[in-house]
């Protein structure tokens, strides 16, 4: 599972109601539709500046909030690969990679806006192009969700597996 | 070694001996799922084959966020859930009836001693009633449904002592909000906390909701209260007859513990726009508000209404000033109604709106306008959060809502009290 594109830097404690505000998960199951509003609270137009396949970095905290699964999931439709932060929120983590987007706890101080990062999930390698620099990975993802993500989320891990599987 | 509580309930639902750190399967009790969460829940639910095999019994949908519906997008999500609740003859509480945490804790789905999931990050409210209770996506909930089960890593234990007595005009809520301040929006992400100390004992179960409810909002996944007379009781008044809870053996491994000494704490409030920014009121400037509400799951039980209507009555509503009141059940709403309440509110100027979650998550109901101040007992004050993201959210305790409302201005009950 590798992943290249370009970053975009936000700060810290990101919460999900930015990511995805309540006045629009309440009416529908489109993600496509949400995905255009995706951080507009706090960057208007930010769907715009997305190219398929970009990175969103963060610092500390990211999807802090509301356990809303809306969230990692209009991050994925609206384009973005992986998230890197310095650390996530426990709902939020668990939902990303039931969703099946890769999250990964990393020194996000290393990487700018706009630089180009590689991502290799499984190796467990992050190295910023741009730069030319390898990322410090804070902590790996437990092999569970590893098998989770390969799948390519909750869904199909299930189908396959017909149960949970240590 | 000796085990916390978190490690006793997932050793007794995953059938081996675990401790903090071990990554276990375990066997759910109980779920619930709301109108903003659910419908995905039952997407993915129908994706995997759609064959339930937890009780249908401990399934409890709830339609509480947006509801009764403000638009047609909203309705249908709810007819989707109704109708879900009546193939799989699920549980299901209507429009009106209540918060989903309130009215979980109602039906008596959250034991002592038992493992609860919901699809919302609130639900460790339910820790109040020493079970370990922890919020997940509509997915795990779904999956949960399907295979009975959830995967969890079993979280170390952080143990907060709180002694002292509160002085008058302080409550619950000026408490939680302290801790937040302290340890920070990710200070205890992914800790279970167990609370104890005299304060806690000497609080009403209302109370201690209020604190566990808003563990979510220093990262942690789980807030566990002690079993005593008083869960006992509360037990007790729904018809449930429970002796014993579950507690910590005496030689069990806490990764940190707190004691904090709360007699001199002040009234707290959270600033805009995170709920960490939390300052004694005696700092905060006297700013102008324009709406007030008082509800939502950390704060509109009965104690809430009683002291807000308590410190209310004979006064009126500042003009200019917006109060709102959602009760979080309407066994709540018929009780405040019986014991005179609904009557002083509305006497006083304040809006009584129907339970639900409405103005807290901005689905509709109290939306500010630009630029407009709003102090509130509810748990975010995230720009956005109540549907406008150019107005400015405060949180307090229902007295200091109330007191604000009464001035004006963002004021310490002391100064409205008798």
């Amino acid at each position: 599972m590798i992943f290249e594109g370009k970053a975009h830097k936000f700060g810290d404690d990101i919460n999900t109601d930015y990511i995805i505000s309540g006045k629009y998960k309440f009416k529908s199951l489109d993600f496509n539709e949400m995905a255009k509003h995706l951080l507009e609270d706090i960057y208007p137009n930010f769907y715009e500046k997305i190219t398929k396949g970009d990175i969103l970095v963060a610092g500390k905290n990211f999807g802090c909030g509301s356990s809303r699964e809306q969230a990692p999931l209009v991050i994925k439709h609206a384009g973005i690969s992986a998230v890197l932060a310095k650390s996530f929120a426990r709902i939020f983590f668990r939902n990303s990679i039931n969703v099946g987007l890769p999250v990964l706890e990393c020194n996000t101080d290393l990487i700018e806006d706009g630089d180009l990062i590689y991502l290799d999930l499984i190796k467990g390698e992050i190295y910023n192009k741009s730069k030319n620099i390898k990322v410090e990975i804070f902590s790996p993802l437990p092999e569970i969700m590893v098998k989770i993500l390969k799948e390519g989320g909750l869904v199909e891990y299930l189908k396959k597996e017909g149960d949970f599987k240590l | 070694m000796g085990k916390t509580i978190s490690e006793k309930i997932f050793s007794n639902h995953s059938g081996n001996s675990v401790k903090a750190g071990d990554i276990v399967v375990a066997k759910v009790d109980a779920l619930m799922g709301q109108d903003g969460t659910a419908p995905l829940a039952i997407k993915v639910f129908e994706e995997l084959g759609g064959k339930m095999t937890i009780d249908n019994n401990k399934v409890l949908l709830v339609l509480d966020h947006s509801a009764p519906p403000p638009n047609e997008g909203v309705a249908n999500l709810h007819k989707l859930m109704r109708d879900f609740a009546e193939k799989y003859r699920t549980q299901l509480s209507e429009i009106g009836e209540g918060v989903c945490h309130q009215v979980f804790m109602e039906r008596g789905l959250a034991l002592p001693g038992s493992l609860i999931i919901g699809a919302d990050s609130h639900t460790c409210t339910y820790g109040v009633l020493n079970c370990f209770a922890t919020g997940v996506g509509s997915s795990e909930l779904a999956s949960a449904m399907y295979t009975g089960k959830l995967w969890f890593k079993v979280p170390e234990t952080v143990k907060i002592i709180l002694r002292g007595k509160l002085r008058k005009g302080i409550t619950a809520k000026d408490v939680i909000l302290y801790l937040v301040g302290f340890f920070k929006a990710d200070g205890l992400t992914y800790k279970a906390i167990e609370f104890d100390g005299e304060l806690i004992r000497e609080l009403s179960i209302d109370g201690r909701a209020t604190i566990t409810n808003m563990v979510v909002e220093m990262g942690a996944k789980a807030g566990i209260m002690p079993f005593d007379e008083k869960t006992k009781g509360f037990f007790r008044e729904i018809g449930i007859d429970i002796e014993e809870g579950i507690s910590s053996d005496k030689d069990a491994n806490f990764s940190e513990v707190y004691d904090f000494d709360l007699s001199n704490l002040e009234p707290q409030v959270a600033l805009p726009h995170q709920v960490d920014n939390v300052f004694p009121i005696s700092s905060v400037d006297r700013i102008k508000i324009q709406e007030a509400f008082l509800g939502t799951c950390t704060n509109g039980r009965l104690e809430d209404l009683r002291v807000s209507a308590e410190l209310l009555k004979g006064k009126k509503v500042a003009k200019g000033v917006r109060m709102i009141v959602a009760p979080a059940s309407k066994k709540i709403y018929l009780q405040a109604l019986k014991e005179g309440l609904i009557e002083i509110f509305l006497s006083a100027g304040a809006i009584v709106v129907n339970p639900g979650c409405g103005p807290c998550v901005g689905t509709h109901q109290g939306v500010p306008a630009d630029g407009e101040n709003v102090i509130s007992t509810a748990n975010r004050n995230f720009k956005g959060r109540m549907g406008n993201n150019k107005a400015f959210i405060y949180l307090a305790s229902p007295l200091t809502v109330t007191a604000s409302a009464i001035r004006g201005e963002i004021t310490n009950p002391l100064e409205v009290m008798d």
